[in-house]
């Protein structure tokens, strides 16, 4: 058990004017699950692209040893071939691909050239057995969930012969269920002697799964924690990676709670391709004035389709059922309307349905209440600064200027733009959904603290997200949904997350109570 | 990775702020100094023909209508899609404007305003299909460039009609009045020249107050003083020359409206901004509330009414409507956008970008054919330089990354 696998010594890799990391070294033995963990930009992703060659050997220091010999990787295939295999937080299958052409992509099992398909769907299948995955191999990859989607990638990686897997971020995207399905694998892939590098934020799942655990702050390696000899608490992982401590996860909030500000009542709404699918069914939700609403749920219980919905129809065919702002029944049947309502959504996918990425900050922030910074269709550049930068002060947005492009933004402080972007739009309700997906804790600490703002500033809120520790954390009251349904619904104070999951996770287990 | 948090970063020494000056706008200097290199080469290689007043003259009525199409392109291009009929609603609308003037003898200005009304007629069309039925602007738009041809065969009956009324030829070929009448020297048009001046200058200097009121990094005073001496320059020495043969042609005082005016909607106005959004994300434009369909549908509308305009243009200095008139137009308006800095992919471009770009088309095209040089090698050459500008965009983007 105690075979060093890898080991990499003194890396260092420079960026122009940054130091990326500084000195780096990390060492995984053989068969054991190694957590990676580190605030968004202390360099866990730069380490995994040196060891995987995406940096050539010659652009950084140091040197990497795997099983024993010294390694110059020039490319990925190069660091592949060895059995090094990474897997990116964004998947890397071709979409209107079935899974048998992704798995061998590049591998292709073929003799001068000629594929052999039936040598290659058979092999797929003995692969999507060992990691659990029960679809025919010739189901595109456009038709499957973003978990079953992760399961091919691993088998994919099976395929290459793993020695070492390096998975970063898998479960980001996946819900509890799913992630579940994961962690098992790994542990799996364990018992067959297979290593595996997990990076994650996700700090209970490392906590659940990892040997030993390797914090980066700042590009340096603060310290390895050995799992099997000290128990490791959450605390004391987070303690390492921020450098302080965090006394608590969530920022202390007294709710005042007024009257219900927003209502919908017997909404329904039809998938936009499958039509005679029901993704909402005769939901009725409010919100009180003050008051933080969590949506909890699995991924594709209908929550992100319920609030874009709701958004001005932005998701969904054949939508009926009523809105009540402040008792009065409204018309929110665009978008524009629901923003003149007083409805904001902050999109769970921000680079893709967030924010323009190739335009400035400012340009985003004011993107959606463009009336209130021009004059007669004329933009008031001085007013847009003046309000832009407002906004970065009060959302302490960590840029070089407003003028800065969204791109160049860490996760946390995209994040921030999409919310500022929103709060200029002043909502009386907003939609939160999965604010935190993907932003260090830190930044998360952060973004709860502009939630309780808005909440004591008399906002209500609707927080929807994967992780429950978080709705259990920052919401009032909780509404659970499953399968386009609302299935129950508490106040924060009598919820835990084991009840909450009850009613998420099985239909005939609440019915025989 | 720290990042500053002020905007204003104080610097050190001229010749840095000079590089860096010129490494964030290296698109527009690069641009601009390669016309100006290219008009020098021309200068020489034509034995001084290229810079004649007769010739500038004739180089800004050449393509006026490939600069009067390259700002609706613009907006096409920056909302992300393309528009490969304008060649075609040039021929049509000219093929339509000669028959109501010659056959059904309808006074120009009705005319003129009729064909306008068509082109948006015909961007609405195109545009409802792209922007509702959501089918690829490249298939419509290929789809119109056949069927507004055929159009103009139909219309014509394969033959040119002219000539026009003079009225409707003083559009291409008529200058503007002089109100001094000085022999053999176009006084009003230097006048006009030296309020321009002063107004740009005016304008930039009231624009670099404002930045140093918000606090934002401005260029050094010289570097302003030298930029307004070369844009003066450049503004009077046109005018100067232009005034030494007939004064400003009116298309020229056409192009200076809609330039200033397309350069202020897309970066002063709300439309504008709603464009670019539009174009740098779809879908990020439409959850902010933009009505991103009806932006698209009128950005086409907008297309339509400049391509119907420049087919007056163009119909109005040949004095005759041919069928083959247009033709492959499209191809150089779309070149000049993106030789210009425009992104195929969207939400990236300029007015001004366009403008150059579309001048160094004119420049091509004009100083090749005074050499001689045969069209075969003519197109060659503008392919080449097409690819290279955009190599240039991509390669500097790759560095910076």
């Amino acid at each position: 058990m105690d075979e060093v696998i890898l080991e990499m010594r003194n890396i260092t890799k420079t960026f122009p004017g940054v130091k990326a990391l500084d000195n780096v070294s990390f060492t995984v033995k053989q068969g054991e699950i190694h957590a990676l963990v580190g605030e968004n930009g202390a360099g866990k992703s730069t380490l995994m692209n040196v060891l995987s060659g995406v940096y050539p050997y010659g652009s950084y220091t140091g040197e990497i040893y795997f099983q024993g010999q010294e390694c110059r990787f020039q490319d990925i295939h190069h660091s592949e071939e060895l059995g090094l295999v990474i897997i990116h937080q964004e998947l890397a299958l071709v979409p209107f691909l079935s899974i048998t052409e992704n798995m061998f992509l590049g591998n292709e099992q073929a003799k001068n050239g000629v594929i052999n398909w039936n040598e290659a769907v058979s092999r797929t299948k003995e692969l999507l057995n060992r990691v659990g995955l029960h679809e025919s191999p010739n189901t595109l990859i456009t038709n499957m969930g973003v978990g079953q989607q992760q399961l091919v990638e691993i088998a994919k990686a099976l395929a290459k012969k793993v020695k070492l897997l390096i998975l970063d971020e898998p479960t980001a995207s996946l819900n509890e269920s799913d992630s579940e399905k994961l962690l098992q694998l790994l542990l799996q892939f364990k018992a067959h002697g297979i290593s595996s590098i997990l990076i994650s934020h996700k700090l209970s799942e490392v906590k659940r799964v990892a040997d030993s655990i390797t914090i980066l702050r700042d590009g340096a390696t603060i310290e390895t924690l050995d799992c099997r000899i000290d128990s490791i608490t959450e605390n004391r992982i987070i303690r390492g990676m921020v450098g302080r401590d965090l006394k608590h996860r969530f920022p202390p909030r007294d709710s005042k709670i007024g009257e219900t500000i927003f209502e919908v009542r017997d909404w329904n709404v039809y998938h936009p391709i499958h039509e005679d699918r029901k993704v909402s069914n005769n939901v009725n939700i409010k919100v009180r004035k003050g008051e933080v609403v969590g949506l909890a749920g699995l991924m594709g219980a209908g929550r992100t389709e319920l609030a874009m919905s709701i958004f001005g129809r932005a998701y969904g065919r054949r939508i009926s059922g009523t809105a009540y702002r402040q008792g009065k029944e409204v018309d929110i049947s665009t978008i524009d309307k629901a923003i003149s309502n007083g409805i904001a959504y902050a999109t769970e996918d921000r680079k893709a349905y967030g924010l323009v990425l190739i335009q400035e900050i400012k340009s985003n922030i004011t993107l959606a209440n463009l009336e209130a910074i021009s004059d007669g269709g004329v933009i008031n550049e001085p007013k847009e600064l003046t309000v832009t930068r407002e906004y970065r002060d009060k959302l302490s947005i960590r840029c070089s200027s407003i003028r800065q492009l969204a791109v160049n933004l860490s996760g946390g402080n995209q994040q921030k733009v999409v919310l500022s972007k929103w709060l200029f739009a002043n909502p009386d309700i907003l939609i939160l959904d999965e604010p935190t997906r993907g932003i260090d804790v830190g930044a998360k600490y952060e973004i709860y603290t502009i939630i309780n703002r808005l909440a004591s500033e008399g906002k209500g809120i609707i927080f929807i997200s994967s992780e429950l520790p978080e709705i259990l954390g920052i919401c009032d009251r909780i509404y659970v949904m499953r399968e386009g349904n609302i299935v129950g619904e508490m106040p924060a104070s009598e919820a835990s997350q084991e009840k909450v999951m009850e009613y998420i996770m099985t239909e005939e287990e609440v019915v025989e109570q | 990775m720290k990042t500053l948090t002020n905007d204003a970063t104080s610097n050190s020494g001229t010749m840095k702020t000079l590089t860096t000056l010129f490494r964030n706008n290296i698109r527009e200097y690069g641009m601009l100094i390669a016309l100006i290199a290219v008009m020098v080469f021309f200068q020489f290689k034509t034995g001084g023909i290229l810079f004649k007043p007769v010739n500038i003259t004739n180089l800004v009525l050449q393509n006026s209508y490939v600069i009067t199409m390259a700002l609706g392109m613009l907006l096409i291009i920056v909302s992300g899609w393309i528009d490969l009929s304008v060649g075609s609603v040039v021929a049509m609308v000219g093929a339509l404007a000669s028959v109501l003037m010659v056959k059904l003898q309808v006074p120009w200005g009705v005319t003129v305003a009729l064909c306008l009304l068509v082109g948006a007629a015909i961007g609405a069309f195109q545009g409802y299909w792209v922007a509702y039925l959501k089918i690829p602007a490249f298939i419509v738009t290929l789809a119109g460039m056949l069927v507004f041809r055929g159009l103009t065969f139909a219309l014509l009956q394969g033959e040119s009609i002219g000539p026009f009324p003079t009225g409707f030829q003083k559009i291409s070929s008529g200058f503007i009045p002089d109100v001094f009448k000085y022999p053999g020297f176009h006084l009003t048009t230097l006048l006009i020249g030296i309020i321009f001046s002063v107004l740009l200058i005016f304008l930039d200097l009231r624009a670099r107050r404002n930045q140093q009121k918000y606090g934002f990094e401005v260029t050094p005073f010289y570097f302003f003083i030298i930029k307004n001496i070369i844009i003066t320059a450049a503004v009077m020495g046109l005018c100067y020359l232009m005034a030494s043969y007939k004064g400003l042609p009116n298309v020229l005082v056409l192009l200076f409206v809609l330039i200033a005016g397309y350069a202020f909607i897309t970066t002063q106005s709300v439309v504008g901004r709603r464009i670019y959004a539009m174009g740098g994300n779809e879908k990020a434009a439409r959850l902010s509330g933009v009505n991103t369909p009806r932006l698209l549908f009128y950005t086409f509308v907008n297309m339509g009414v400049l391509a119907a305009l420049a087919g007056l243009i163009v119909t109005a200095r040949l004095n005759s409507a041919t069928p083959n008139a247009g033709d492959g137009m499209e191809l150089d308006v779309i070149a000049a956008c993106f030789i210009g800095g425009a992104s195929a992919s969207g939400g990236i471009g300029t007015v001004i970008g366009a403008v150059v770009g579309a001048f160094m088309i004119g420049v091509l095209n004009n100083g090749m054919s005074i050499i001689g040089l045969g069209i075969d090698w003519q197109k060659v050459v503008k392919g080449v330089v097409l690819l290279l500008a955009v190599l240039f965009d991509v390669y500097n983007k790759n560095k910076n990354a």
